[in-house]
């Protein structure tokens, strides 16, 4: 039965059950329930299937939204998520982490007055990728035939998984290596269980597997093997770089070398990859902060302030240099963590952390900042303000301020080109200035997202596909037997 | 994968032989792997000592302190650890400098031997100094003494070489008017300060392999950061081995004893569980 535009128009944005906050905030498990199938098909209902998919647009990976979303009113739940599939290859992830509102949601006809009302893409993903899984209706894609060619992917990430998964599809013989001992890069170490279960991630990884992928974890490419010794000692034909982003960046005031204080990637490390959440079982300590200072306003910062709360900190707050509206992290993110009753010190910097006689962080000295006029960007610059400033106890500070990128491959691969801060550069397709070597995700562009870092996979992908493929290129692997 | 291939124990320093070709084909002096007893273990940095590129093999020398050190010492030839990241951090700088010390302590006198052996190909003067509470307590030394041109003792109590520590022989080698070029030291952080500190009045330029608490090894995480000659660096990626006279050691002591409570606390917990488990076994094998 087929709704007029004027009925769907009448249904309201169905809102994702979740976790209370004072229960979620002392456990790890996910915070939204996820839709029902009967909600999720009434969300469906509301879209309006418009000629011009703006929607699709504001998608990095143009995902067919409309068509998924169809399926779903036609409670064509499985034959949803092959159509995301078609373009995103980990929809279970990026429903959960995509920041949908400056994307897809953002671009929806029905949040144009009201953002909030936007149809809930982001959730629909999500339902239909887990009720695939979830029954294991998951269908193993045709793979063709292996064409002889070797791959080696660096780094597990979001942009390595999709390489890994397009390549082995079209033929390839893919090798992943990964640093860590479990795979899944940021996904893994970084984003916490709560926002996103490992189980997904683990489902992902094993489903490229069995589609044969190889994964060497524990393998540090430019230490354990050089970009060179790959095609040369190990017989690779190309070479893909996820690495991700790299070194945090520390301020350059005092204290911040004093015990308590943390790079935000070594405190989500320690609880999400090494689970010290669950110390002792899990042997990695935690240092638990009773008053938290997170540095920063991203989702890292969201994420660091959030886990403080749930390993038992009294009072977490995020310290930030703009605005509330200027923070780059996801809307449901700060809302989260808002209901969780993080605190925000808004328009404030720290100046010089305080430590005791045994080296440990107890207060912090923050300057207040105002607005000024916007910079390159269009975003109002913070100014400080002269001699304003103040003072609050603090035994932990979480630094989420950015990276810086990662060295170990670029400094051992002098041969290809990188900018002047270090990342490499590539062409849109992720050719680096190395033939057959391609790179992408955060070791390309800096810190950003799940999403962009997986289109730039998909392009580089192609781009493999096709200079490998050329007339002329012979394999110098062993047939794929 | 990672397979134990030979294990021993000298005085609560637990010489582990792995299975691991593509590291043993890799690594070089001076750099350190990460190892993880089982997937609920902690990542330890850990000095490669020897290789047997040949045989596929890593050899490592770990002082039993801690829980997953512990935990690596109860394992037995044929179990297989979880996990073994490496080649990582930058080798040691390997040139003719003309006559190199190296001093080691702990898990250091195995440590040292590869930047030895390499210092020796490289043409230079050898000399290792390696300290212990007692004489018996000493290991590795026909290899190192195969390197070293002259091998040098301390030990606390006297009963062999010099009554004291590296620093002692260091200090007594520079009174005779001994010329040194280059020092290395591995060992405990104490033991690093300290020598640090005999060789600074000379201007004897030291190199110090730091162990500061590491987690991901790769740069990622910043945990074993070190102030050195007032920068941040990371001992990771940056070092493990950088300027003795450098070095912010009061900082790095703080930040070393960082999980101490937290450590003793499982440690603890750990042993007591097992001391417990054993009697049970007693009991039941006596019926």
């Amino acid at each position: 039965m087929s709704l007029t535009a004027k009925e769907r128009m009448a249904i309201k944005r169905n809102k994702m059950d979740e976790q209370p906050p004072d229960l979620r905030n002392r456990n790890f498990e996910e915070v939204p329930y996820g839709y029902t199938p009967e909600e999720a098909v009434a969300e469906a209902q509301r879209c309006l299937n418009c000629k011009k998919k703006t929607c699709v647009s504001g998608c990095p990976v143009e995902v067919p939204i409309p068509e998924f979303i169809t399926l779903i009113a036609e409670k064509e739940f499985a034959e949803a998520a092959r159509v995301i599939k078609t373009k995103n290859v980990l929809p279970a992830v990026c429903g959960r982490v995509c920041p949908q509102e400056s994307q897809c949601e953002g671009e929806c006809i029905r949040g144009k007055k009201d953002i909030t009302q936007a149809v809930a893409i982001g959730n629909l993903e999500r339902f239909v990728a887990d009720y695939e899984r979830e029954n294991n209706l998951v269908e193993l894609p045709k793979i063709r035939k292996k064409n002889g060619f070797k791959v080696a992917v660096i780094g597990s990430g979001p942009s390595g998984l999709t390489v890994a998964g397009d390549l082995i599809k079209l033929g390839y013989e893919v090798t992943i290596y990964e640093a860590f001992h479990r795979g899944g890069g940021v996904l893994v170490y970084g984003i916490p269980e709560f926002r996103l279960p490992k189980k997904i991630v683990q489902a992902e990884i094993k489903g490229l597997e069995d589609l044969g992928v190889k994964i060497f974890y524990n393998s540090v490419i430019g230490r354990l093997h050089k970009i060179d010794e790959l095609f040369n000692d190990l017989g690779f034909d190309a070479v893909y770089i996820g690495v991700g982003a790299g070194l945090p960046i520390f301020l350059d005031i005092p204290g911040m070398n004093l015990n308590g204080v943390f790079s935000a990637n070594e405190y989500l490390t320690r609880s999400n990859l090494m689970k010290s959440y669950l110390f002792p079982k899990y042997r990695t300590p935690m240092i638990i902060g009773k008053k938290v200072a997170v540095l920063g306003g991203g989702n890292v910062a969201m994420d660091s302030a959030r886990t403080a709360i749930r390993l038992g900190a009294e009072k977490s707050t995020i310290v930030y240099r703009r605005s509330m509206e200027q923070m780059p992290a996801r809307a449901a993110e700060v809302h989260h963590a808002k209901e969780e009753k993080i605190e925000f010190n808004l328009l404030s910097n720290p100046v010089e952390i305080y430590g005791n006689d045994d080296g440990w962080a107890t207060a912090m000295k923050c300057q207040n900042y105002e607005l000024g006029e916007p910079d390159e960007s269009g975003r109002q610059r913070p100014v400080a303000i002269e001699n304003s400033f103040f003072e609050f106890d603090c035994d932990q500070v979480l630094v989420s301020i950015g990276g810086q990128a990662n060295p170990l491959i670029t400094k051992t691969t002098p041969d290809m080109k990188t900018n002047k801060w270090g990342y490499i550069v590539t062409d849109d397709w992720g050719r680096t200035s190395k033939q057959f070597v391609y790179a992408g995700g955060d070791i390309v562009t800096g810190a950003a997202t799940v999403i962009s870092a997986m289109g730039a996979g998909r392009r580089a992908a192609k781009a493999i596909h096709e200079d490998l493929t050329k007339e002329g290129n012979e394999t110098t692997g062993d047939d794929g037997k | 994968m990672y397979e134990i291939v030979e294990k021993s124990e000298i005085f609560n320093v637990h010489k582990i032989v792995i299975k691991a070709p593509a590291i043993a084909s890799a690594v070089k002096a001076g750099q350190f792997v990460i190892i993880m007893a089982s997937e609920y273990s902690e990542r330890i940095p850990v000095t490669v000592s020897d290789w047997d590129v040949e045989a596929g093999n890593i050899t490592l020398y770990i002082l039993e302190v801690g829980i997953s050190t512990l935990e690596l010492a109860r394992m037995k030839v044929g179990d297989s650890l979880f996990a073994v990241t490496g080649p990582l951090g930058v080798p040691s700088e390997i040139k003719d400098y003309g006559t190199v010390v190296l001093g080691g302590g702990c898990y250091g006198i195995g440590g040292i031997y590869p930047i030895a052996k390499a210092c020796k190909e490289a043409g230079n003067k050898v000399i290792s100094i390696i300290e212990a509470r007692y004489k018996d307590m000493f290991y590795h030394e026909k290899e190192l003494m195969e390197v070293s041109d002259k091998l040098l003792y301390a030990t606390s109590d006297g009963s062999k070489g010099k009554k004291g520590k590296v620093e002692d022989v260091v200090c007594e080698m520079l009174e005779q008017g001994e010329k040194i070029d280059q020092a290395f030291f591995m060992g405990c952080t104490q033991m690093l300060e300290r020598c640090s500190e005999a060789t600074r009045p000379n201007g004897i330029p030291t190199k110090v392999a730091l162990n500061s608490i590491m987690l991901d090894g790769t740069g990622m995480c910043g945990a074993c950061r070190v102030s050195v000659g007032g920068e941040i660096k990371f001992a990771c990626v940056d070092g493990p081995e950088f300027d003795g006279h450098e070095v912010n050691w009061n900082e790095l002591h703080n930040r070393k004893a960082a999980y101490a409570e937290q450590e003793a606390e499982i440690y603890q917990s750990y042993s007591h569980e097992c001391m417990a488990e054993k009697k049970l076994k007693q009991e039941l094998e006596r019926g």
